[in-house]
C-alpha cells in the first residue's frame, strides 16, 4: 500500500499542536530534570522561528514507557514522549529525565523528530547522551555516519543539562535519518 | 530568490519540476516553495535499523483526549459559520493493519480562509464560534471521525497572487517511531492544486491523490451535514506482526 505523502506543518501549526506542557515531561523543578535543548538554524545560519521538535525516549531505566498522559501532564506520569515549538530565536527546550541504555554497552539516545515551515517532510534524528565515549565508538549509527558529522548526533553537556543544536542545511548539517521501511518513501 | 515572482513564474518552475517525478514523497528541495529554499538538508538521509524506542511510538488514552474534541463545531455558545461537514476513514498501516488507539490532530481556516493565529493576517473574517481544532483517537479499526466546517482557500505570500487550495492539516502517529507524519487533507476538484507548490511538491500525481478526500453521499445526513472520506496509510512498521499483536 502506498503511503500518504507528508507536507509542511505550515505557519499556523500552533493552534493544532500546542497544549500547555508539552515540553515538560518531568516538572522543571523535579530534582532529577535536566534540560535539553538547543537551536534550530537553516542553511544561512539563521534560526528559524517556526520549528517543532518533539522526542521521544526510554525512561532512565532504559524501558520503553507505554503510559498515556502526554497530552495532560499529571506532573507525575513519565511518557517518554514531548513537543516543542522554536521561539523567535529558534531556541526549543525540554525539561525531562535522561533515558538510560536499552541494554548494556549501547548508548542512550533521544529519538527527535523535525518539522518547520518550509520543511516539506519532516525529518527524523538522533540526540545521544556524551558521556558513555565506548558505547558510542560501538554504536552502528555513530560508526557508519561521516566522522566530520558524528557530533552532530551527540548532545554536549553544559551547567543546565543537555544541548542538542539542529542545522537543516549547510555547514554542520545535522545528519537526518532513514529507515528501512521509509526507503522507497524517498526518490 | 525574487519575493515578487508570479504565478506565470511559479507554473513554469512546476512544470519543470514534474518533467522530472520523484517518489511518493514531496522534494524536500522544492524551490518553487520558496521557504523551502535554505530548510531543507542537502546531505542524504542516513540509513539506520530502528532501534529500541524507534520500534515503538507513544501512547494515548482517553485521558489525553475528551470525546468531544472531535467535534469543532461545537466549542463556542454559537454555531460556526459556513458548510459543516464530516470527515472519515482510516488509519492503516503500510502493511494494511489498523492503526489503533492512536492520536490524530486536525487544525484549520474557518469558512472564510482565516486561522485562529496571530500570524495570520489575511483579511478574511475570525468566527467568534469557530477555533478550527480537534484530535481524536482511532478506533480499534483505525478509524477516525471528526465533525467540522469546510476551510476556505487562503492567500500567502510566496509569490505575488499565491493561494493554498482548502486543505486540513493532520497530525498523525503510527505504531511506531518511524511512522510519524504531519500532512494536509484536500478536498475533490479544487481549482488551486494546479498552482499550489505546496501541493505539486510531491511529483508523482497518483501520490498526490492520497491526499484528496472523496466525497461520500452515504456520509451525508439530511438537514445536515455533507461527508467526506479520507483513508490514511502510513509506512510500513518495523516490528514483526507478533510483537503488533501483542499489542493490539
Ligand atoms: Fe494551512
Amino acid at each position: 500500500m502506498s503511503a500518504a505523502p507528508g507536507q509542511t506543518v505550515g505557519p499556523f501549526f500552533h493552534l493544532g499542536l500546542a497544549y500547555p506542557q508539552m515540553n515538560e515531561l518531568v516538572p522543571p523543578a523535579n530534582p532529577r530534570a535536566v534540560r535539553l535543548h538547543g537551536r534550530v538554524t537553516d542553511g544561512e545560519g539563521n534560526p528559524v522561528p517556526d520549528a517543532v521538535i518533539e522526542i521521544w525516549q526510554a525512561d532512565p531505566l532504559g524501558r520503553v514507557v507505554r503510559r498515556p498522559g502526554s497530552l495532560r501532564r499529571d506532573g507525575w506520569t513519565f511518557t517518554g514522549w514531548g513537543r516543542a515549538a522554536t521561539d523567535p530565536d529558534g531556541l526549543y527546550s525540554f525539561a525531562t529525565l535522561e533515558p538510560g541504555p536499552a541494554e548494556p554497552g549501547k548508548p542512550a539516545f533521544f529519538a527527535v523528530t523535525v518539522f518547520a515551515r518550509g520543511l516539506l517532510d519532516r525529518l527524523f534524528t538522533r540526540a545521544y547522551l556524551p558521556d558513555d565515549a565506548a558505547a558510542l565508538a560501538a554504536d552502528p549509527l555513530l560508526s557508519a555516519v561521516d566522522p566530520a558529522r558524528r557530533d552532530t548526533l551527540i548532545t554536549k553537556r553544559v551547567d543546565q543539562g543537555l544541548v542538542f543544536d539542529l542545522r537543516l542545511q549547510g555547514t554542520g548539517e545535522t545528519v537526518f535519518l532513514s529507515y528501512p521501511r521509509l526507503r522507497d518513501a524517498w526518490a | 530568490m525574487n519575493p515578487q515572482s508570479s504565478q506565470a513564474d511559479i507554473n513554469q518552475e512546476i512544470e519543470a519540476a514534474a518533467q522530472q517525478p520523484g517518489g511518493p514523497q514531496p522534494k524536500i528541495d522544492y524551490a518553487a516553495y520558496r521557504s523551502s529554499v535554505l530548510r531543507h538538508p542537502k546531505q542524504p538521509l542516513q540509513l539506520v535499523d530502528p532501534e529500541s524506542v524507534e520500534l515503538w511510538a507513544p501512547a494515548f488514552g482517553h485521558r489525553d483526549v475528551a470525546d468531544d474534541e472531535a467535534d469543532l463545531t461545537i466549542q463556542h455558545a454559537g454555531t460556526p459559520l459556513g458548510e459543516r461537514i464530516v470527515v472519515t476513514g482510516r488509519v492503516l498501516d503500510g502493511d494494511g493493519r489498523p492503526v489503533a488507539n492512536q492520536l490524530i490532530e486536525v487544525w484549520q481556516a474557518n469558512s472564510a480562509g482565516r486561522y485562529r493565529h496571530q500570524r495570520d493576517q489575511h483579511p478574511a473574517p475570525h468566527d467568534p464560534n469557530f477555533t478550527g481544532v480537534g484530535r481524536v483517537l482511532t478506533g480499534a479499526d483505525g478509524t477516525y471521525r471528526f465533525q467540522t466546517i469546510k476551510p476556505g482557500p487562503y492567500p500567502w505570500r510566496n509569490h505575488l497572487n499565491a493561494w493554498r487550495p482548502a486543505h486540513i492539516h493532520f497530525s498523525i502517529f503510527g505504531t511506531d517511531f518511524t511512522q510519524r507524519l504531519i500532512t494536509q487533507m484536500y478536498f475533490p476538484g479544487d481549482p488551486l492544486f494546479r498552482y499550489d507548490p505546496i501541493f505539486q511538491s510531491i511529483t508523482d500525481p497518483k501520490s498526490r491523490e492520497l491526499l484528496i478526500a472523496q466525497y461520500d453521499h452515504d456520509l451525508t445526513t439530511p438537514e445536515w451535514n455533507t461527508g467526506y472520506r479520507w483513508d490514511i496509510v502510513l509506512t510500513g512498521s518495523h516490528r514483526t506482526p507478533l510483537d503488533l499483536e501483542e499489542t493490539a
